[in-house]
């Protein structure tokens, strides 16, 4: 598949100061020693189910499926992991690999800052210390993760630069790494970055299509006709595209935060509205104005609020493997409000998105179809902007 | 031989100062690189903002914003750059991220350098193992592509480095970003003894030089010194640039005294 090393496609990359280089090349090796270790993935594996509660269930949205008259969605129930969300899964295979590498320090950024609880609770189980960067706008709007980050003795640092939201925290936390780079481990939460990081989230992250798989046989005896999973980075989605790559009967479909709508400008929408370019060490698609210069970006949900994407999944776009569309704050609503209805569960805006398409898909098929929705996290965290919003809008 | 190669032929250590474009104002870039040449600098350095800096600390990341609001674009990078090269014949660089130059097109990149008389580009985010392409058409339009190397750099990542950067190295003093520091490493001599083994490529050390003294003991070690963060913090203290002029006039003589200690020391041991 890949071109060049490091590459997917011609996506990918190291384009990173040269300080760095060492770094990704010492990350780079340990990971592939650790995953020809045994020990390495049975630490991972006994993690996964005893400490963040896998494997999490694949749920059948019966109310969900009989709203949308009658095609079949389950769901990936990642918001049932330990932290709330898929991050945790990234997280401990990451956590493990700092620690064989022996590093005591660890940072991250976070934007939704699910991915900083998940790293916060990671360095609080296995001893690091802790740093987590995120934008001041994303602290304002995700406070109840802030608190629970701090909780778990992590350090929060704010970013008040550029759009202060996650595309900043993560030039924040870049410019640590180069600063401290041979004591600390930079525990990057998405499936972006400069080579090795989109294949080491990819393949910790691939956990929730393995599970997929054998859940969907097991219950329906067949693999799913669309798995649809929203993308800001795209961890959760490249987590449970990747099993299916080669299950071409299976349609994949990434959903991206259309904000206020494509045409306004007030989006997030990176592959359906991008272009190629270079953005956090990587050649993929980014929202960049004709200048070169990376836009600011909006989005209702702060996880998708970002201007780049992985660039497997830049790849899977040309390739055409996968289909990437574009769900507006609006649309996101009623899907979080849908699912609330129909099945007693509150989604994470993120995933909203995706629950808001795969009912608007579900809708134009028949009953023998099969949808797989990926809810990557839970909505707690989201309560007061769904309630501003909808007091805003009766 | 390229005008910046020839700068090292003066036998003297080179001075090069660093500004972004477009900072304060646009309309100021022209003159400070007027008053940069005139006070003994032998390369300018002007940097094209860009959105995410991530190799560089607050002073220049608050420039490039500053610069960027001002409404600085590629072009006029290059419009400056062809107005500063009519006044002065110092050889100038431009610095900036990949993503800008990407996006101009290499090609076209590149050929505008040459209209504007723009003799090398420093791209911190694209070491060589990404720079291929790059570096292929710096080469043949006669531009040339100055490559970074740090103090945690492996002996194959400096014979890798030394091999391709054009003009000079860029030695990063520190692990980090840009921006002024109180002291330098007390290790900044062995890293440049030891790139000094491996490549007779020109050494200019950049990254947390702020102080005359500072720039005297680095001109004892290597060929240049670029400063960047300081000029700016200097930039915004007032309109006429008086300090940031004299500054600059007091680096120039501390370089050429480092100059004289070294001939001093070198005809002590030849006696």
């Amino acid at each position: 598949m890949s071109s060049k090393k490091g590459y997917f496609g011609k996506y990918g990359g190291q384009f990173v100061p040269e300080t760095l280089i060492p770094a990704l090349q010492e990350l780079e090796s340990a990971y592939e020693e650790a995953k020809k270790s045994p020990d390495f993935w049975a630490q991972f594996e006994s993690l996964c189910r005893d400490y963040a509660g896998r494997p999490t269930p694949l749920y059948f949205a019966e109310r969900l499926s009989e709203h949308c008259q009658g095609t079949r969605i389950y769901l990936k129930r990642e918001d049932l992991a330990h932290t709330g969300a898929h991050k945790i899964n990234n997280a401990l295979g990451q956590g493990l690999l700092a620690k064989a590498m022996g590093k005591t320090r660890v940072i991250a950024e976070t934007g939704a800052g699910q991915h900083g609880v998940a790293t916060a609770a990671v360095c609080a189980k296995l001893g690091l210390e802790c740093i987590i960067y995120m934008g001041e706008e994303d602290i304002r709007r995700q406070s109840l993760n802030v608190f629970r980050i701090r909780l778990m003795g992590a350090e929060v640092r704010s970013v008040n630069t550029g759009s202060r939201t996650l595309k900043d925290a993560i030039n924040e936390a870049i410019r640590d790494w180069v600063t401290n780079v041979t004591n600390t481990y930079y525990l990057l939460g998405s499936a972006v970055g400069p080579h090795p990081y989109p294949t080491i989230v990819r393949d910790f992250q691939s956990v929730i299509g393995k599970e997929t798989k054998e859940q969907i046989l097991a219950k329906c005896g067949r693999l799913p006709d669309y798995i649809v999973a929203c993308v800001g980075g795209g961890s959760n989605a490249i987590g449970i595209f990747h099993p299916f790559l080669n299950e071409e009967q299976t349609k994949l479909i990434g959903v991206e935060a259309a904000g206020r709508g494509l045409a306004t400008g007030k989006h997030a929408a990176t592959l359906a509205a991008g272009e190629i370019g270079v953005l956090h060490g990587a050649k993929s698609y980014v929202l960049q104005d004709r200048h070169g210069q990376i836009r600011e970006t909006y989005s209702i949900s702060a996880g998708l609020d970002y201007p780049g994407v992985g660039p497997e999944h830049s790849y899977l776009k040309d390739t055409g493997r996968a289909t990437y569309v574009a769900v507006t704050d609006e649309e996101a609503l009623e899907g979080f409000k849908l699912l609330c209805y129909t099945e007693g569960i509150q989604p994470a805006l993120e995933p909203a998105h995706a629950i808001f398409y795969a009912a608007r898909l579900a809708r134009t098929l028949s009953h023998e179809h099969i949808i797989i929705v990926n809810l990557s996290g839970r909505g707690d965290k989201d309560i007061n902007i769904v309630a501003d919003t909808l007091k805003a809008k009766p | 031989m390229s005008r910046i190669s020839a700068v090292f032929e003066r036998g003297h250590v080179a001075l090069i100062p660093y500004i972004t474009v477009g900072y304060p104002t646009i309309e100021a870039t022209p003159r400070i690189a007027e008053l940069l040449a005139r006070n003994g600098s032998d390369i300018i350095e002007l940097g094209i903002p860009f959105s995410d800096p991530l190799a560089d600390g607050v002073t220049i990341q608050r420039a490039s914003f500053k610069a960027l609001q001002n409404g600085v674009t590629p072009e006029l990078c290059f419009d400056l750059a062809k107005q500063v090269s009519r006044s002065t014949a110092t050889p100038l660089i431009f610095m900036t991220y990949f993503n800008p130059v990407l996006k101009y097109g290499l090609k076209k990149f590149c050929r505008d350098c040459v209209l504007s008389n723009v003799d090398g580009l420093i791209v911190p985010d694209l070491p060589p193992d990404e720079g291929l392409e790059l570096e292929k058409i710096a080469i043949e339009q006669g531009i040339d592509l100055v490559y970074l190397l740090p103090p945690t750099c492996t002996d194959a990542r400096t014979k890798l480095v030394a091999q391709r950067s054009r003009g000079f190295i860029y030695l990063v003093s520190v692990t980090g970003v840009t921006g002024a520091r109180d002291k330098l490493p007390a290790d900044l001599k062995d890293f440049v003894t030891k790139v000094r083994r491996i490549t007779k490529t020109p050494l200019c050390v950049g990254f947390g030089i702020s102080t005359p003294e500072q720039a005297r003991s680095v001109a004892n070690i290597a060929d240049g010194v670029i400063i960047g963060s300081k000029i700016i913090q200097l930039i915004e203290l007032e309109d006429e640039f008086k300090s940031m002029t004299a500054f600059v006039a007091e680096l120039r003589n501390s370089l050429d005294n480092a100059a004289k200690d070294k001939e001093a020391s070198s005809a002590n041991r030849s006696g």
